[in-house]
This record gives structure tokens, C-alpha cells and sequence, in this order.
């Protein structure tokens, strides 16, 4: 408490600043998982420009990644919170269906132009936001613990779905709609676009608005922020409203991308992915600290990891095994404290031999 | 300084049983002691005093193997002793209490007792002996408990001493009590002071911390002091009078903050900022009635439970009354969340400062202007540059002790810390301050500092409404003093009465 080092406060080198900033490590993940893949096949970074669309495997995992982007920025914030919300894969499978039970109904009843569109994506985030919303009201007012709250609509979601799809594949023969997730806008896949702005609009609410300290002190201290005047279960209830309607705008992506809804497994396991992206991006599962730049990375890791398992051609029965290896990996090479131990191990060797 | 070369002069006397010189230890860039020392001996209880900051916590680390000394020397009983964890220091003869009680409250008396060290018969738990050797060790400091209770079924006070109990253990020599004291009433602190009393009988050597000077005075036989890491001296109470202890332990004089002079100064027309009529809480508080005016510090008093705290929480809306009115200026009011207090311009610097005050891991910036932003809502956010201003305003207002305005509150000092706490409320300007034992665990110099500042305010026209467990406190600062007695309202004192006459209304002696 006497003296203080004057050097603390003194500005790091830049090669210091940039290995202490959160969103190294996960960055320095993503490029070596690309690398290694440029590696062992020369023409997986390559990008062709052909009839005005950008090809290219880079593209392709951007592409595909974009709903798990989409669901893991809601999830940040419900984390950040000291939440959690296990029932993302259900919610997109109903807004999945209610999508293509929509724009089933409205063709069939001779509805053309772009109404059954419209009507679809109004009717399917409407129906995620208020699953959001159920959510958010067992947590908030009901006082349920969250992985238990969200449990019940990650059980009971895909019965609801079902319910809607009358138990079948609904297929969508509907054009229009197929823009979504298959479509492209100069010359980038129409979904980048959608995770794009969604992750502009949140980063820029973020940092203009008071919102991103109030989401941390509520996550750090609710007692403290809520003595401090912040309306702490009214914002968490709405950021269990954003969660549910990511999913939403997600499961659009996803019906759209293969012209149908499947309630039974359209979102399959999304909920872990999407908690897997968000640590990998650096949010603490406790709550308080989050990265919304470091979830939308995380989410591409994964990506890129299935995409790499694909690409090495790993035999369908070892993936799952070969995927967690390889997020094993990635977390270690995150930890600062296993990092510290490799250093320590490679420093005792050169000691004794000196 | 005569004393510390009294203390330190090398006269290794037999009748010490614990002798520590010339300790050093550096936490990365700060010095936490540098060349500190003390010495025990048996049948005494030993104050240590200083700061916060002044080195007692690392000391007590060293002392009890918790943390290692870069340079220095410990003896036990005249051998040289250097362990390396606290059950090392426990099996040598040293044990320790710690502020919070790091019992398991859903484990029984005895389990409690013998957690980690079960008497085992055929391998198996032997709960015969578990429940006998628990009753022993209560014996030696006169508790007659239910030992098959859970520890939580007991007040903290209880559960204060059956840590003592359990530190005690087997064959301890020195036991060092941290601010042991800090969450008792005063009647457990007198059940705390006569089982520290029976233990001095018995030989111990007893290390009591804390940052009431009262009771060092009330209990103990000689006191060390530290300042920034250094030894200031070792004396004996009637040579050291308590403002002579603060001067040492701040290293100047200290100016107590001071009420109203003339206390009959609140003008009878000064407009009635907040008044409750008839509150009640079930379980919390019985129709209390209570009016702040416009520039009064009202204090208010009463034992630990008498619903000082409940009636805090009522008035800012954290709890919700069953029956009885809240009028603010006048108009009706109807608190359903702090939010609507903090619009309103009420204020509460609650009396968990960790866990209800600040939020360590934010800035210090971002503590002070949280209320304020809250009061305008996450839209509207406070443009950086206004931030920026508010925080370097108040933290040399109140003069908060940071690296700057970006450190996390978690790195200040606890004064330091509810001094942002505070900070964060006068950034809203608000029309009643409530504080809740705001001085409770911190030190006296910063102590000073807040009640000088919320004094001032008051002048100003802010209306205080100042809860205290410190008798000397209520007198000294209030205008009024109110008084609350098993969840009642016992009466109403003029500020700068007679601290027997407070005393008898709070303990209910009339």
C-alpha cells in the first residue's frame, strides 16, 4: 500500500497490448484452424470471384455459420446476465415452422407477390420473441432457476412445433423465401447480411447506450444495481425477448436454406453450440464480463471445426469424438493458466541444464 | 519514536510467548510491510490497530502461514517458526478466527467442530466421540449448546464462538481474533469480550483486530500499532488516550467530523422532505412513524434486529410495507423498486457495502455514475466526456484513494470503496440520503472524511437520515436522535443528548 510502481501505469508495447486483448486468443484459434486446413489442402483458402458471387470455402463457413452467429449473440447477453437459455434450439424450430405453416397456408390459399414472405418472417419472430418472452417471465417473475426455466421449452418446444407441423416435414414451395438463406447480395451470401447488422445494431446499442453497463453490473452484482436504481429483471426479461427472437431470425435462415421445417430436428444441439461459442469467445459463464465480437469468432471456430472435419474426412462414427478433441484444444489454448504451465515446462528443462 | 525502540530492544523475555521482528513482504509492485513486528505474551489480550492498508491483514497471513515473509523472524515460545499454511501455524499453537465465519451452516454443532479431523473407530466416523469432543470444547468457553443443531439455527454470535472453539482445538497458544466483532450487537460483543476474558485466565495469548477503538480500550492490555506497513509501537491503554491512538495509527490529527452545534438549529418551518406514517412490514418493522426535514440529520439508533435496516429498505423500496404511507414533499408515494426511489431523488448507501453497494469488477467511474445514468435510463447514456468529469469531481470531492478513475472498485480500500458508493449517490443530487452504518469496517481517518462531507451536505439542505450502532456517533452527528427497539419506535431524542439517556431508550431500560 506504501509505494507503487510508477512503470504500472506506463503504456504496454504493442505486441504486449495485443496478446492482453480479449480477443486474441480466440482470433489466434480461428486463424490456425484455418491455416491448418490451407495446409493439408492447398486450395481450402482460396477465393474465386464467378458470376458475380464470391466463392470459396471461406465464405462457405461464414455462410454456414451465420444462424449459430445469430443465436450466440442472444446468448451472450443472457449469460452476461447471469442467465442461460437451453431452449434456442426448440424456439428456432418453432419459428422454423410457424414460418412454413404460414407461407403453406397463404400459397394454398392462392396468396402470391411477397405477402406469404412478409407475413412468414412476422409470424415466425413474433412467435420466437413471445417463446422469449415465456422464458424471460419464469425466470423474472417466477423466480425459476434459468437452465431449468428453459429446460421447459427445450423439451416441450419441439411438441409445440410438432403440434403446428401436424407431425410432419413441412416443405416450402414458395420461391421467394428461399432469398433468405440461399440468396446473395453483392455478390456475399444473403445471410452474412443478416447476422451483420444484427451484430452492428447490438454493438452500436451496446456502446452508445448505457445498456452495456447496466447488462454487466446486473451480471457482476444484481443486489448492487438493482439498490442503484437499475431495473435489473426488467432488462433481463428483455434480453430473454432478444434471445428468443435471434433464435427466431436463426431458425428463417435454416428453413430457408433447405426449403422446409423440421420440427423434430431443425436446431438439433444448437443450444450447446451456442454456449460452446460463447465462451470461446471470452464471456464469463458467470455473468458480468462478455464479448459480443467474441461470441460471433467463437461461433465461426465451430464452424470452421466442422467444416475441418468434413474437409480431413474423419469417418462419420469418430467426429463428435474428433470435434471435441479439437474444442479441447482450442479451450486450452485459451486458458492463461495452462498457458502459464507450458511456459513453466518449457523454462525447468533450459534451468537444469544451465 | 521511544516506543518501538521499547518494542523491538531484543529482550527475548521468557514471558513472550510469540515474537515477530522486522517483517517484509512485497505483493508485486506495492509494499504491504516493511520491517513490522510484534510481540505476544501469555494472558494477554494484544489490539492490533492501524488503517486500512497498514499492514494487520498481511501480518496475520504471515503470522498463520497464509502467506510466506520475504525477510523477518517469528518465535514461538523462543523457537523459530516459519510455517507454510494455516494448519501448519494450527498444529504449532496458532490459531485464527476470521472476520466472516467460515463455518458450514447446514452441518450440525459438532460436525462443524470436527469437520476434517473426525475421530474415526474401525475406519468408520465414531459420532460417540464427535458429539463428547464437541461438548468440551464448548466447555472451555462456558457454552452449553445442542451440538446435533445446525450451526445456522444459531445467531452469529454463536456461530462466532464455535469457530473460537473450533480454532481452539487442541493444544493453541496464540489465538488471533480478525474484527471478530464486526457484525455483533453490543450485548454479544460483552459474551465475545467475557470468553476472550476466560481465555486470558487459561494462558492464551489472544491478537484481537478491529476498528472499534471502544473496545480496545474495553478489553484489552496492550496495543500495537501499524502504519503503512511499519511498526508505529507497541503501549499500554492508560498510556495511550484514544486521540492519541488515532494520531498514531494516521500519522497526523484527525478533526472528528462534527453535528450541528447548537442542535436546535433546524427551523421548525424547514419544509418535511420524507415522512412515513404507520409503517409495517410483517416479520420487519411495527407502525413506525418518522419525519426528515430539509438540512436535518436525523439519526437513527437501536440494537442489531431493533429494524433499523428494514425500516432503510421500506423507505427506499426494496422491501415493500404492508400497511402505513410514504410521503415525499408532501405527496403520497408508492415505492415498488429502488428505481422509483432513486427518480424520486431518495439515496441509500445500503449496509453491505460488498454485496449491495459496489460492483468490484466496474470501474471506479462506472460505480460513481451508475445511479445516475439508472435515474436516466439506458437510452439516454451519459455522454463519456460527463462521465469522466463526474468521477474525477467526486473522487477529489471525497478524496478517494485510486490509481484512477478506470481501476476497479474491488482494488480500493474498503473506506475507499464506500466512499465511491457515496459518491455514485450525491451524483444525483438527492433530496434524502439514507445511510446504513455507512462507516462500519473502515478506517477512521476516511470515516471522518464521509460523515464530514454528509454533514456539509445536510447544511447545504439535503435532508440525512444517518443509521449507526455507535452510540457516541448518534449524539455527535444526529439533530435528532430516533431510536428503534425490537422493531418498534422507542422514542425521539433531541440531537446532543446524553449518551446514557440514547443507551436507555435503545436498550429499553427507561
Amino acid at each position: 500500500m506504501a509505494t507503487t510502481d510508477p512503470d504500472a501505469q506506463a503504456p504496454l508495447p504493442l505486441h504486449r497490448r495485443m496478446l492482453a486483448h480479449p480477443l486474441f486468443w480466440p482470433l489466434l484459434a480461428l486463424a490456425l484452424l484455418l491455416l491448418g486446413n490451407g495446409l493439408l489442402n492447398p486450395g481450402f483458402l482460396a477465393l474465386e470471384w464467378r458470376d458475380g458471387r464470391l466463392y470459396g470455402n471461406l465464405v462457405d463457413i461464414a455462410n454456414r455459420a451465420a444462424p449459430l452467429v445469430l443465436v450466440s449473440m442472444g446468448m451472450t447477453l443472457v449469460i452476461a446476465a447471469r442467465g442461460l437459455d437451453i431452449s434456442v434450439g426448440a424456439v428456432l424450430a418453432i419459428a422454423a415452422t410457424v414460418a412454413a405453416w404460414t407461407i403453406g397456408r397463404m400459397t394454398a390459399g392462392g396468396g402470391t407477390g411477397l405477402a406469404p414472405l412478409f407475413a412468414a418472417i412476422g409470424a415466425a419472430l413474433a412467435t420466437a420473441a413471445l417463446c422469449g418472452l415465456w422464458n424471460g417471465v419464469l425466470v423474472v417473475k417466477v423466480g425459476m432457476q434459468p437452465i431449468i426455466a428453459t429446460l421447459i421449452l427445450m423439451v416441450a418446444g419441439r411438441g409445440v412445433a410438432q403440434l403446428i407441423s401436424g407431425g410432419n416435414i413441412l416443405t416450402i414451395y414458395y420461391p421467394p423465401y428461399s432469398f433468405l438463406g440461399t440468396g446473395f447480395l453483392f455478390g456475399l451470401p444473403f445471410p452474412l447480411y443478416v447476422a451483420g447488422a444484427l451484430f452492428v445494431v447490438l454493438a452500436l446499442l451496446l456502446d452508445r447506450t448505457a445498456l452495456g453497463m447496466f447488462i454487466r453490473a446486473i451480471g457482476h452484482n444484481p443486489a448492487a444495481a438493482r439498490v442503484a436504481g437499475v431495473r435489473a429483471r426488467a432488462i433481463t426479461l428483455w434480453l430473454y425477448v432478444f434471445s428468443g427472437f435471434c433464435a427466431g431470425l436463426a431458425g428463417l435462415l435454416v428453413s430457408s436454406n433447405v426449403a422446409s421445417a423440421d420440427a423434430n430436428n431443425a436446431g438439433q444441439l444448437l443450444e450447446l453450440d451456442a454456449i460452446l461459442a460463447v465462451a470461446l469467445g471470452g464471456t464469463a459463464l458467470a455473468g458480468g464480463r462478455f464479448s459480443l465480437a467474441g461470441s460471433v469468432v467463437g461461433a465461426l471456430i465451430i464452424q470452421a471445426l466442422t467444416t475441418t472435419i468434413y474437409a480431413i474426412g474423419v469417418p462419420p462414427q469418430v467426429n463428435y469424438v474428433v470435434k471435441a478433441l479439437l474444442v479441447v484444444a482450442v479451450l486450452l489454448l485459451q486458458s492463461p493458466e495452462f498457458r502459464a504451465r507450458v511456459r513453466a515446462l518449457a523454462r525447468r528443462p533450459a534451468r537444469g541444464g544451465a | 519514536m521511544p516506543a518501538r525502540a521499547a518494542a523491538s530492544a531484543g529482550d527475548v523475555a521468557v514471558s513472550h510467548v510469540l515474537h515477530a521482528q522486522g517483517l517484509r513482504k512485497r505483493f508485486g509492485a506495492t509494499v504491504a510491510l516493511d520491517g513490522a513486528g510484534l510481540c505476544l505474551r501469555a494472558g494477554e489480550i494484544h489490539a492490533l490497530m492501524g488503517q486500512n492498508g497498514a499492514g494487520k491483514s498481511t501480518l496475520i497471513k504471515l503470522l498463520t502461514g497464509v502467506e510466506r515473509p520475504d525477510a523477518g523472524t517469528v518465535e514461538l515460545d523462543g523457537r523459530p517458526i516459519a510455517p507454510s499454511s494455516p494448519l501448519e501455524a494450527q498444529r504449532e499453537g496458532i490459531s485464527t478466527v476470521y472476520q466472516e465465519v467460515n463455518l458450514c451452516p447446514n452441518l450440525s454443532v459438532a460436525e462443524n467442530l470436527h469437520a476434517g479431523r473426525y475421530p474415526r473407530r474401525f475406519g468408520l466416523i465414531d459420532w460417540r466421540r464427535v458429539r463428547a469432543g464437541a461438548r468440551e470444547l464448548l466447555g472451555r468457553l462456558h457454552l452449553d449448546l445442542d451440538v446435533d443443531r445446525p450451526l445456522a439455527s444459531y445467531p452469529v454470535a454463536i456461530q462466532q464462538m464455535v469457530a473460537i472453539a473450533r480454532a481452539l482445538g487442541v493444544s493453541a497458544k496464540v489465538l488471533i481474533l480478525d474484527e471478530p466483532t464486526s457484525s455483533l450487537d453490543e450485548g454479544e460483543v460483552q459474551e465475545l469480550f467475557a470468553v476472550m476474558r476466560r481465555l486470558r485466565e487459561q494462558g492464551m495469548a489472544i491478537l484481537f483486530v478491529t476498528h472499534f477503538l471502544d473496545q480496545v480500550y474495553a478489553v484489552s492490555d496492550r496495543i500495537t500499532v501499524l502504519r503503512n506497513g511499519t511498526l508505529v509501537g507497541e503501549y499500554t491503554p492508560g498510556e495511550l488516550p484514544q486521540a492519541a491512538l488515532v494520531k498514531a495509527m494516521v500519522g497526523r490529527d484527525v478533526a472528528l467530523a462534527e453535528g450541528r452545534a447548537d442542535h436546535a438549529g433546524i427551523a421548525a418551518d424547514a419544509p418535511v422532505v420524507l415522512e412515513a406514517r404507520g409503517l409495517s412490514r410483517r416479520g420487519a418493522l411495527h407502525t413506525v412513524d418518522l419525519q426528515v426535514r430539509a438540512g436535518e440529520v436525523v439519526a437513527l439508533g437501536g440494537l442489531l434486529g431493533s429494524g433499523r435496516t428494514e425500516l432503510a429498505r421500506l423507505l427506499f423500496g426494496l422491501d415493500r410495507a404492508d400497511e402505513g404511507t410514504l410521503l415525499l414533499e408532501g405527496a403520497r408515494v408508492d415505492l415498488r423498486h429502488p428505481a422509483d426511489a432513486v427518480e424520486r431523488g431518495l439515496a441509500l448507501c445500503p449496509e453491505e457495502r460488498k454485496t449491495e453497494g459496489i460492483v468490484a469488477e466496474l470501474s471506479v467511474r462506472e460505480n460513481i455514475v451508475l445511479a445516475l445514468q439508472a435515474r436516466r435510463g439506458w437510452w439516454r447514456a451519459l455522454p463519456r466526456s460527463r462521465q469522466d468529469e463526474l468521477a474525477r469531481h467526486y473522487v477529489e470531492l471525497l478524496g478517494v484513494r485510486t490509481a484512477g478513475i478506470e481501476t476497479p472498485v474491488g482494488a480500493l480500500s474498503g473506506g475507499n470503496q464506500q466512499k465511491v458508493v457515496l459518491a455514485r449517490w450525491l451524483a444525483t443530487r438527492p433530496k434524502l440520503l439514507i445511510l446504513d452504518e455507512p462507516t462500519r469496517g473502515i478506517d477512521i481517518a476516511a470515516k471522518q472524511e464521509i460523515m464530514g462531507e454528509v454533514v456539509r451536505l445536510a447544511r447545504e439542505g439535503m435532508a440525512v437520515l444517518f443509521i449507526s450502532a455507535e452510540l457516541e456517533e448518534l449524539t455527535r452527528l444526529g439533530d435528532r436522535i430516533v431510536v428503534l427497539r425490537e422493531r418498534r419506535k422507542a422514542g425521539e431524542l433531541p440531537g446532543g443528548s446524553e449518551g446514557a439517556r440514547v443507551l436507555d431508550l435503545i436498550a429499553g431500560h427507561a
